[in-house]
């Protein structure tokens, strides 16, 4: 290397040139929709480019961005957890039962959190120590948080209770635009999950398990502890997440939540976050999840589609990053 | 030592055992609360009873679960068929209502024609996206999972459809031969699926697909033809399934019409003793564990549970049958009960390699 070909590059040609790493593209292709589909709204509705508009949609998604930041985990160890939406039902419905029959807000709040922590532990065990599939586990994940939820009533029930009603309204103002609290939960949830995963130990092995479960093993990580961590941590999110969704709707319904697992599962895809696990970022199922959020939003502004567009549309995200992403990695390979 | 295994060792052995075991345990529970469930009557030369609810009832996870067995068998999975199910509603209840005459035989015959087709173009459209694409089979049947429903109710704009034509309901309450249409429509493909599998090499070539998706092609199988036409049929059965579960309700409502029909049709394939590894297949099986799963849900609300807590206990199910199904959990079972290994359950570390492939 000679040191005469160096100074001959300025800081602009440094700009021109720079390639961002290869590994962030996912996330910046994402990034590129979501102010595309933002942008087109901002051209075609009247208010849509408030930036009340983006608050909103963090307020409205605070669920989804946790139940993201959960499955994220799981998949990037190459599983999948199906059972986040029943355990939000059950959650909301837990929160709402115990508060019925005069438990503290606080007790009612770890009893929620608990549950979901403990059932994502016991999926995690089957998982592991059983060989059974994440798929099939969480399968029966779901069900058995389905049952349970209607084991607990088969009718809905609302919360009236002061600290949540507080909390669910409790707004914080940043100049003339407000957040709620729920979204600001979200938000520390994916920066702490974010700090995890990119500088932990544990967050190294989720990843080397991703990548490859049987070298993991090799290089002496843990991976049962991992391995089962994940489901732990994605049981406690979604019962985080159901606290969130129990704020936001203010009822316990063995109803709710039906299919949000799959909501989630696309955000973490739309994200960048490839299935085989090994490679994504929770940054990016928090874009995913906020440009499902920004379609929703696209349509109740145009008001001339109906609502099952949004699944629609869904779908053909979901398929064309997936096809993407097949491509992507092929080429690699 | 190899000897001729007796009768009864045969009887011990025989895959069909824990399964028809599991049926009988759940029907005696069944006779204790009530001891007239098993009791059938003749009226109008029709069969009623517990025991004719629970064979019509069964019908539709018995398609559903025929399907899902062939894509099991082929390691595959295909988590779409609720929502074909509703899409079949869909079209099926649409094509009735703008048909000139909404009552005749005709009209019934060309709406289920026409969903039973679209229903084949979408399982076709799974199959290539596992086979073509090379997209992992839970993710791509997943893609119309999200937005199957969706298609259901852009094609019924929404509405709960509801339709009137006799012949077309008779497709769920109507009987041939004193037994409902539905559980005879369901044996029907079943009859039909087996002497395809059986009596032929087309069983075998599937099964060699689910074991070794790259060694079979290198030895000549088409495995790409084989795991595209299965799906497509997997399509085909969940949209006789949906067709069964309109007429039923003689309406499609396209959120609920086959809502986790999907879970209930990989817990019959599970009940019946294919393995999820894929690579082998009992459609006799998936027969008896579709009736498990209808009877269990009779038996729930007849022992004085509600009706909806069924999930739990299928969850309970669920977790029982993998157990069994674990060669981890064998083998801790084998510590303490000494014999022979346990012939056909994989190796942990090959079933691990062969599902990263």
């Amino acid at each position: 290397m000679s040191a005469v070909t160096v100074p001959t590059e300025s800081t602009w040609d440094r700009v021109r040139t720079y390639r961002p790493p290869h590994r962030y593209l996912p996330i910046i292709a994402t990034a590129a929709l979501f102010i595309g589909l933002f942008g087109v709204g901002g051209l075609r509705y009247e208010g849509f480019s408030d930036p009340q508009v983006l608050l909103s949609l963090l307020i409205d998604n605070a669920f989804l961005i946790v139940l993201g930041v959960g499955m994220t985990f799981v998949i990037l160890t190459g599983g999948i957890d199906l059972s986040v939406g029943s355990v939000v039902a059950l959650s909301t419905m837990i929160a709402a039962k115990t508060l019925e029959m005069g438990w503290s807000p606080y007790a009612s709040i770890g009893a929620v959190l608990a549950t979901g922590t403990v059932l994502g532990l016991l999926m995690g065990l089957l998982i592991h120590y059983f060989d059974i599939q994440p798929f099939i586990a969480t399968l029966a994940g779901l069900f058995l948080a389905r049952g349970l939820t209607y084991l607990i009533s088969v009718e809905s029930i609302s919360i009236k209770d002061p600290t949540f009603m507080d909390l669910a309204f409790r707004t914080l103002y940043i100049g003339d635009y407000y957040l709620r609290w729920t979204a600001v939960i979200a938000l520390a949830t994916v920066v702490v999950a974010a700090y995890v995963l990119a500088r932990t130990r544990f967050g190294r092995t989720v990843y080397a398990i991703g990548g490859n479960e049987a070298s993991a093993m090799l290089m002496g990580l843990r991976v049962a502890a991992t391995k089962v961590g994940v489901y732990v941590i994605s049981g406690f999110c979604a019962s985080l997440a159901g606290l969130l969704f129990a704020l936001y709707i203010l009822s316990g319904n063995s109803l709710h939540a039906i299919g949000m697992e799959l909501d989630a599962i696309a955000a973490v895809v739309i994200g960048g976050t490839l299935l085989t696990g090994g490679r994504g970022y929770v940054v990016g199922s928090l874009l995913g999840v906020l440009v499902l959020g920004i379609i929703k939003t696209l349509i109740s502004f145009d008001g001339t589609l109906s609502s099952y567009w949004i699944r629609i549309i869904t779908g053909l995200l979901l398929l064309a990053f997936v096809v993407v992403q097949r491509f992507a990695t092929r080429r690699q390979a | 030592m190899p000897e001729s295994p007796t009768l009864a060792q045969r009887v011990l052995r025989h895959q069909l055992l824990w399964p028809v075991l599991a049926l009988a345990v759940l029907l005696l529970v069944n006779v204790a609360v009530n001891t007239s469930f098993l009791d059938i009557r003749m009226q109008d030369g029709h069969l009623y009873g517990n025991v004719v609810d629970i064979l019509r009832n069964s019908a539709p996870v018995m398609l559903v679960a025929l399907g899902m067995t062939l894509v099991i068998a082929t390691r595959g999975i295909d988590l779409s068929v609720g929502a074909i199910a509703a899409i079949a509603a869909a079209v099926a209840c649409t094509r009735i209502i703008n048909a000139g005459d909404e009552a005749a035989l005709s009209t019934a015959v060309m709406a289920m024609t026409y969903a039973v087709v679209v229903c084949i173009v979408l399982g076709a459209w799974n199959g290539f996206l596992v086979s073509v694409l090379g997209i992992q089979p839970i993710i791509a049947t997943l893609i119309l999972m999200v937005a199957g429903r969706g298609i259901s109710m852009a094609i019924t704009d929404g509405q709960i459809t509801t339709v009137n034509n006799p012949w077309f309901s008779d497709l769920a309450s109507g009987f041939v031969l004193t037994l409902p249409l539905a559980f005879l429509v369901a044996v029907g493909m079943l009859l039909f699926t087996a002497a395809l599998t059986r009596r032929t090499a087309l069983g075998m070539l599937i099964e060699s697909v689910g074991i070794n998706p790259e060694a079979s092609r290198l030895a000549g199988v088409r495995a790409r033809t084989i795991i595209w036409t299965v799906y497509a049929f997997s399509g085909l059965c969940a949209g006789m399934a949906g067709l069964v579960i309109a007429a039923n309700t003689n309406s499609v409502n396209a959120n609920s019409l086959g809502l986790w029909i999907e879970l209930d049709a990989i817990l019959a394939v599970v009940i019946g003793g294919t393995s999820l590894m894929g690579g082998r297949f009992s459609l006799a099986g998936t027969f008896i564990g579709a009736i498990f799963i209808a009877t269990l849900t009779r038996t729930i609300p007849n022992i004085g549970i509600p009706s909806e807590v069924n999930y739990l206990f299928k969850a309970v199910v669920v977790i029982a049958v993998c157990l069994l199904q674990s060669p981890k959990a064998r083998g801790l079972l084998r510590v303490r009960r000494p014999g022979g290994p346990t012939p056909g359950a994989p190796t942990p570390v090959l079933a691990k390699a062969g599902s990263a492939a």
